[in-house]
């Protein structure tokens, strides 16, 4: 350990650190721009200098570069240190005037450009930028110098923890900047982006001089809208909140470098070894929660979705209102980034209709959102003007009608009841043609953005999943309730049960009630110490099963499973079919099915059926009825 | 074969107007039985033939209830389920149609007309349809008269399997 004082507070440190390092542990900030702690420091850029007073050699030196010695005593913030960093950034500022980060530091140090020079111009750019290339074409400016303050960072990140040297400094005095060998494009770079995201002042862009394209990786989260980078958080407030490697995508899966991830992340977390693994748990209830997704509404040829940008779904729209979407809740025309000043929202696209592809169910929740949307656009765009087209408004439930209604009397929304026949652009407007049946006749707008109101759908490979859990499901894939009204969470196979738009399209409030719901019904299961079931379940006689298993084949809960009757010694003398109680649910149907007759049902068992049987044979008021004794039983000889 | 040649019971002279044909009807516990229930309750008025056998489902009723019940003296045999896709426990009644529809194939070659054996789908819900269901089978029932045994399964002494007794 070494002990050293710094602005008069004793701090230890671990042998070979830096007096930043002790900077930190005692939680003084010295301002830096060429440091970081993946890369080894150069003391570039002279921002980081502290004045050693005392314990050694006194002077003015780099925190970043100069190794923490036992007795030093340092003043961070002296009257030298200042001057020193106000000159460092006055001569930062004069090349570097653009860089944010630079203009921010030289207020805090009152730092005033020493010259308004010229910015340095780099090589006249070359417009053949042609990607895979042999190596001839030339580069185009990659690095912005009006912002790079030719520290460094880049070219030692690129040479030092990634490996490959892409950059490198180029030129003398003035003419000195950031490129490639020889300003040709760079084969040899990965596309990995650490030089991008490392720079303090976020002047380079390593898709100037990449030889090859580096992909951007649309963001799912906002709908394709922004891009992300193969290390990401999926949305915000994920749980866990944790970033995950997008292993399609990594630098490091897909060519072995990069790594930088790894080599920052101070909490040591990343570990490129893990795989994906199938964890096994015992459960005793489960909840299938599996969501919707959306109708794609390309199919709809004349709304032009997927051909005209600015025709979008209601969820893209949601999301480039969010004020965590891609442009930060302002919203903008894909085609040309201009606020719309007229939007037209279309309801019910494929639902409520079978002709041509859609759904006959309403799918609920559009009614709703589409009147919030509504809203949020006019809190976006005061001026513009929103057209609603619906086939009816379905505002049931509390405060729903109230708040369609605030939409059409406060937000001055149009409402137009009819069907639209086609969208088709126009200059760069898009004209939409509709009926306004309750008006009369036919009307077109020059919308400037046009929304879709999509049909839900469940989640693809629903059907496997219930499958699977013996669940049922209808023809659109929405599971089943075990009963509409008495069992609206239960499904028929015990201890599954349903929450949300797995199970039909609903709305937040409805899918919280059922999802308590759900919840309440699995822990009035899963705390008992016993289970509770119907008397009336199926039994096998293990004496006469022969184990053919024709009742594993007819039951539908999953109850019938093989067990193994052992002798003392543990011989196998036979498997035999055996129902779980749990599960059995007393249908019958493997009675029915059994060939040797080893499965009653309690409560139901063949020789209690043949009595009433029997006793319907001898009904006495029939017989009086009848005109001769033939239907009379044997106990009338 | 053609299901009246083997049937030596057709005496339709029998069936006089005071004659109540005996009809056993097995009704699943969830739908048919509540259905039944329901049209008592709604007051439907239907004929004293029938004698209902609760099943916990149709799936559950073995073709040997059916044979019985006809060994037993019954002249017309009902099961009744809930409508196909809506079976309490999923899949039984399509079990059941399955089932019985190839057994009622077999009637024949035991020497019962086929058409003495029903099925139909009534929900809980169906009280009306239940009510007019009966209604129609008795007056078919009543159509084809008394069943009078198997004459085929005739053993030595001349007598059915019925009248030998139990």
């Amino acid at each position: 350990m070494i002990a050293l004082t710094m602005d008069g507070r004793q701090a230890e440190v671990q042998d070979g650190q830096t007096l930043l390092d002790a900077a930190k542990t005692l939680g003084i900030e010295i301002p830096t721009l060429c440091h970081h702690k993946a890369v080894p420091p150069a003391g570039a850029c002279r921002v980081c200098v502290v004045e050693i007073t005392g314990g050694g050699r006194p002077g003015l030196m780099p925190a970043c570069a100069y190794p923490a010695q036992n007795g030093l005593v340092i003043d961070t913030n002296s009257k030298a240190v200042r001057a020193s960093r106000r000159l460092t950034l006055s001569l930062l500022l004069s090349r570097s005037p653009e860089s944010e980060v630079l203009v921010k530091l030289a207020q805090e140090y009152d730092a005033q450009p020493l010259f308004s020079s010229p910015t340095p111009q780099p090589p006249a750019p070359n417009t053949q930028h042609s990607h895979g290339s042999t190596g001839t074409a030339k580069t185009r400016q990659a690095v912005a110098a009006s912002k790079c303050i030719l520290c460094g960072l880049c070219v030692r990140v690129c040479a030092e923890v990634i490996g490959p040297s892409a950059t490198c400094f180029a030129g003398r005095g003035r003419g000195r900047e950031i490129s490639t060998p020889y300003k040709q494009l760079s084969d040899v770079c990965i596309g990995c982006g650490a030089c991008a995201f490392l720079c303090p002042t976020g002047a380079i862009d390593p898709a100037e001089f990449c030889s090859h394209p580096i992909e951007q990786i649309p963001n799912e989260f906002n709908c394709g809208y922004d891009v992300r980078t193969p290390i990401h958080i999926p949305f915000p407030q994920a749980v866990p909140n944790k970033p995950l490697i997008d292993r399609e995508n990594c630098i490091h899966f897909k060519t072995g470098g990069c790594g930088a991830c790894k080599t920052i992340c101070p909490a040591g977390a990343i570990d490129y070894d893990m795989t994906d693994e199938i964890v096994e748990e015992k459960v005793g209830a489960v909840i299938v929660a599996t969501g919707y997704q959306l109708l794609d509404p390309s199919i709809y040829e004349e709304y032009g979705y997927g051909r005209y940008p600015d025709v979008v779904t209601s969820l893209e729209f949601e999301r480039m209102v969010s004020a965590s979407g891609p442009t930060e809740g302002e919203l903008r025309r894909p085609s040309n980034g201009q606020p719309p000043k007229t939007i037209v929202f279309l309801q019910c696209i494929g639902s409520r209709e079978e002709q041509t592809g859609g759904k006959p169910y309403c799918s609920k929740i559009c009614c709703m959102y589409t009147a919030k949307h509504a809203i949020l656009y006019k809190h976006k765009v005061h001026d513009g003007q929103a057209f609603i087209f619906y086939m009816d408004i379905r505002s049931a439930g509390k405060n729903y009608e109230e708040f369609v209604r605030r939409v059409v009397k406060e937000k001055d929304a149009t409402y137009l009841r009819g069907r639209v026949s086609k969208v088709f652009p126009r200059g760069d407007k898009l004209i939409v043609m509709g009926a306004d049946t309750l008006g009369g006749g036919q009307v077109e707008i020059a919308a400037e953005m046009v929304v879709l109101a999509p049909a839900l759908l469940p989640s693809a490979g629903v059907r496997e999943l219930a499958q699977k859990l013996r669940i049922g499901y209808d023809q659109h894939g929405f599971l089943s309730e075990a009963h509409p009204k008495l069992k609206p969470v239960e499904t028929n196979t015990a201890g599954v049960f349903l929450a949300g738009c797995a199970h039909s399209p609903k709305d937040i409030p409805d899918t919280v009630a059922q999802a308590s719901a759900a919840a309440s019904k699995a822990l009035g299961l899963i705390t008992h110490d016993r289970l509770t079931r119907e008397p009336t379940i199926g039994i096998v006689n293990q004496a006469t099963c022969n184990g053919c298993f024709e009742c594993q084949t007819v039951c539908a809960y999953g109850a019938i499973g093989p067990r193994e009757i052992r002798d003392r010694r543990g011989t196998l003398l036979a498997v035999v079919a055996h129902i779980n109680e749990g599960l059995c649910q007393g249908c019958g149907a493997c009675a029915v099915t059994c060939r040797s007759k080893s499965i009653e049902v309690q409560g139901f068992r063949d020789d209690q059926l043949y009595a009433e049987i029997n006793a319907i044979g001898s009904s006495a008021p029939l017989v009086a009825a009848l005109p001769s004794g033939r239907h009379g039983n044997g106990s009338e000889k | 074969m053609s299901h009246t040649a083997t049937e030596h019971d057709a005496t339709p002279a029998a069936a006089t107007a005071e004659w109540k044909p005996n009809i056993v009807a097995f009704l699943c516990n969830w739908c048919s039985y509540a259905g039944a229930d329901l049209a008592g309750m709604s007051r439907f008025g239907y004929p004293a033939a029938i004698r209902i056998i609760r099943v916990p489902c149709s799936g559950r009723v073995d073709p040997m209830f059916i044979l019985k019940s006809f060994e037993r003296g019954a002249d017309m045999v009902l099961v009744s389920g809930c409508h196909p896709g809506d079976c309490h426990y999923t899949s039984g009644n399509f079990h059941a149609r399955r089932k019985l529809q190839a057994f009622r194939e077999l009637m024949s070659f035991l020497g019962i007309d086929p058409r003495r054996f029903k099925m139909s789908w009534v929900s809980a819900a169906e009280g009306g349809k239940w009510s007019a269901l009966v209604n129609e089978i008795t007056e078919e029932a009543r159509r084809l008269g008394p069943f009078t045994g198997y004459p085929s399964c005739e053993n030595g002494n001349g007598r059915t399997t019925r009248e030998q007794g139990d």
